[in-house]
């Protein structure tokens, strides 16, 4: 691979990697509580904390983060609180973010350009300092995403039930929020603040699209994050050093990529659900007006072959037996004839 | 010496955003006891439970879990709660078996795995409620009933001794409440003690000790359950409102038979 002689490529990757691990294990939460925008609000807000470490000559990731985790912090109380008021008061928080950010790069007198590398990732201006910070923090994400999940599972799931089994539900929820504010700041980097929800988020939808349990939606989801973040980072090397010299923020190819595996995904997990719904037992209704055993509706018309296992039609379990589904009918087998069920 | 109450409320009162929802309430329930609480909607059946576990503040009064004041009570492994809710799916798929490992939870430290017993609990419990064939199925792709029985497993799970259920048979089907009967006659011959928040009994009945009527925040009626609680028109999924008496429209049809002493 010649991609990996230039050592900023070796950076760009190593980044990719742990982002794309990180921001799907957090994303899992989120969009288990529902929220699968609180990415996008703390990326907006984040904005000001970069542009705060360009004005003051202050490394701006670690800027970032305390920024963006002040900024998690108080939209977690704002959703605790539960006013109805809620939604408004976290867009003034989020585009008062995004312009604040705007503002002050432009006091800093940086450039849209410096700012666009944080907005969209960029592969090139990632320095090693940048690289082990993103590696550790992922790292601490990824250890507590997995190593917590029972607890954070019961506490997006079901927090009353979460409290009565003695688990502390704000220190777990605030928990969740500094992790998403941590991992927003770590993808900023690579994917860039504007866009790092959509790594958050996507993998986990698509990993659903063929999951029935909690804990292999997270994994699955990690493993796609993973290989949208590094065919991202490797696309946009590709297209930016490559004949025709465009430069392509990694932002756009990571998610792009991310989006391209949903739209695979998508089809077969509405063919999987399909099959899962036509498969659902029928209820035995319970009789209120007991009629007897003699009365059922025999199906007056032939049949031109005996239902079975192999015959075709969609067998459905319905109590002790079975009913065969066709031309909007359930057909069961009753002596030598068929009932309608 | 006899064992403290499983719960005891004194002088309880809960107000929701400056209105009294709960007034007066006293209450004791010993342990070993099944006491169903009963009441319309609104009348206050629902707080009195969430009250008892802290769910709501109280202000005024005093609740005690096992002898304890509520607010140093800390061994919550000893009540399972099973809240009132349609669904137990959320924004993720999750599998039966997931849901109801939550229930261990109150037993387990923090980064720590399952262990064996923690794993064993979990398919007893799966098992108690009759869905051992589809402990790795979605919660999502199962009925509503089948629902509400894995939140029974998942309190069931911890082996608790105080059993909290709020409502557990709304909206299931009768044959659903003989299966849910039967998970509950099995606890209750292990010595816990369950408070039931219901509409009306139906086949929970044989298991009922003691009744309360929740109407309008208030304890109206605190005794044996009466017939009139049992044979509640199951038919309806409805209630009538009592068009006879304006200005009580939390008072249920099966308390009709109590007016002579409602009124405390």
């Amino acid at each position: 691979m010649s991609l990996l002689t230039y050592e900023f490529m070796v950076r760009a990757l190593l980044g990719a990697v742990f982002t794309g691990l990180a921001a799907p294990a957090v994303g899992t939460y989120l969009v288990q509580r529902r929220l699968a925008l609180m990415g996008d609000g703390i990326g907006h807000i984040a904005v000001t904390g970069v542009a705060i470490g360009l004005l003051t000559g202050a490394s701006p990731t670690v800027t970032a983060v305390i920024v963006a985790v002040i900024g998690a912090v108080v939209i977690e109380v704002i959703r605790e609180s539960g006013r109805t008021s809620g939604d408004v008061a976290l867009a003034l928080l989020f585009y008062g973010g995004i312009a604040g950010g705007v503002l002050v790069t432009g006091l800093a007198g940086q450039s849209a350009a410096t700012l666009n590398t944080y907005l969209f990732g960029s592969i090139t201006t990632i320095s090693w300092s940048d690289v082990w910070v993103t590696i550790a923090l992922a790292l601490v994400v990824v250890v507590v995403a997995v190593g917590l999940s029972p607890q954070l599972f019961a506490v997006a799931q079901d927090q009353e039930f979460a409290q009565v089994a003695g688990l502390n539900v704000r220190f777990y929820n605030l928990l969740v929020s500094v992790m998403a504010a941590v991992t927003v700041t770590v993808a900023m980097r690579t994917v860039g603040l504007l866009l790092v929800s959509a790594l958050m988020v996507v993998p986990v939808a698509t990993s659903q699209q063929v999951t029935r349990a909690f804990r292999s939606t997270l994994f699955a989801g990690m493993g796609l994050g993973l290989l949208a973040s590094l065919g991202g980072v490797v696309l946009s090397a590709l297209i930016s050093f490559g004949p025709a010299q465009q430069g392509v923020a990694p932002g756009a190819t990571i998610v792009l990529l991310a989006i391209a595996g949903f739209a695979a995904a998508y089809p077969v997990g509405v063919w999987l659900r399909r099959r899962q719904r036509l498969a659902r037992p029928f209820a035995e209704v319970v009789d209120e007006f007991p009629l007897g055993e003699d009365h059922h509706t025999a199906v007056p018309e032939d049949h031109g072959h005996e239902h079975g296992p192999d015959c075709g039609h969609v067998a459905v379990r319905h109590g002790d037996h079975v009913d065969y589904v066709h031309d909007g009918h359930r057909h069961a087998v009753h002596g030598g004839h068929y009932d309608e069920h | 010496m006899t064992s403290p109450p499983a719960v005891r409320i004194t002088d309880g009162a809960v107000e929701l955003g400056g209105r009294p929802i709960l007034r007066g309430i006293d209450l004791s329930v010993r342990q070993g006891e099944v006491l169903a609480v009963l009441g319309a909607n609104g009348s206050g059946k629902s707080t009195l439970v969430r009250a008892m576990m802290g769910l709501v503040p109280i202000c005024r009064g005093e609740v005690r879990l096992f002898d304890l004041p509520l607010a140093s009570f800390g061994a919550w492994q000893r009540i399972g709660f099973v809240p009132q809710r349609v669904s137990a799916a959320s924004g993720v798929p999750a599998s039966v078996r997931e849901v109801v490992a939550s229930g261990r939870l109150s037993r387990r430290r923090p980064f720590v795995p399952q262990r064996r017993a923690d794993r064993e609990a979990v398919d007893a419990a799966i098992a108690a409620v009759g869905l051992a064939g589809k402990a790795r199925d979605g919660v999502s792709t199962l009925s509503g009933g089948q629902q509400q029985r894995v939140l029974i497993a998942r309190a069931l799970a911890g082996a608790p001794d105080l059993l909290v259920l709020d409502e557990p048979t709304a909206g299931v089907d009768v044959q659903s409440q003989q299966g849910f009967a039967d998970a509950l006659a099995s606890t209750v011959a292990r010595g816990s003690t369950i408070v039931l928040v219901a509409h009306e009994l139906g086949p929970l009945g044989p298991l009922v000790d003691r009744a309360i009527v929740m109407r309008d925040g208030r304890i109206a009626y605190d005794g044996p359950p009466i017939d009139a609680f049992t044979d509640a028109d199951l038919s309806h999924d409805h209630h009538h409102v009592d068009l006879g008496r304006p200005g009580h429209d939390h008072v249920p049809t099966v308390a009709s038979p109590l007016d002579g002493e409602g009124r405390r």
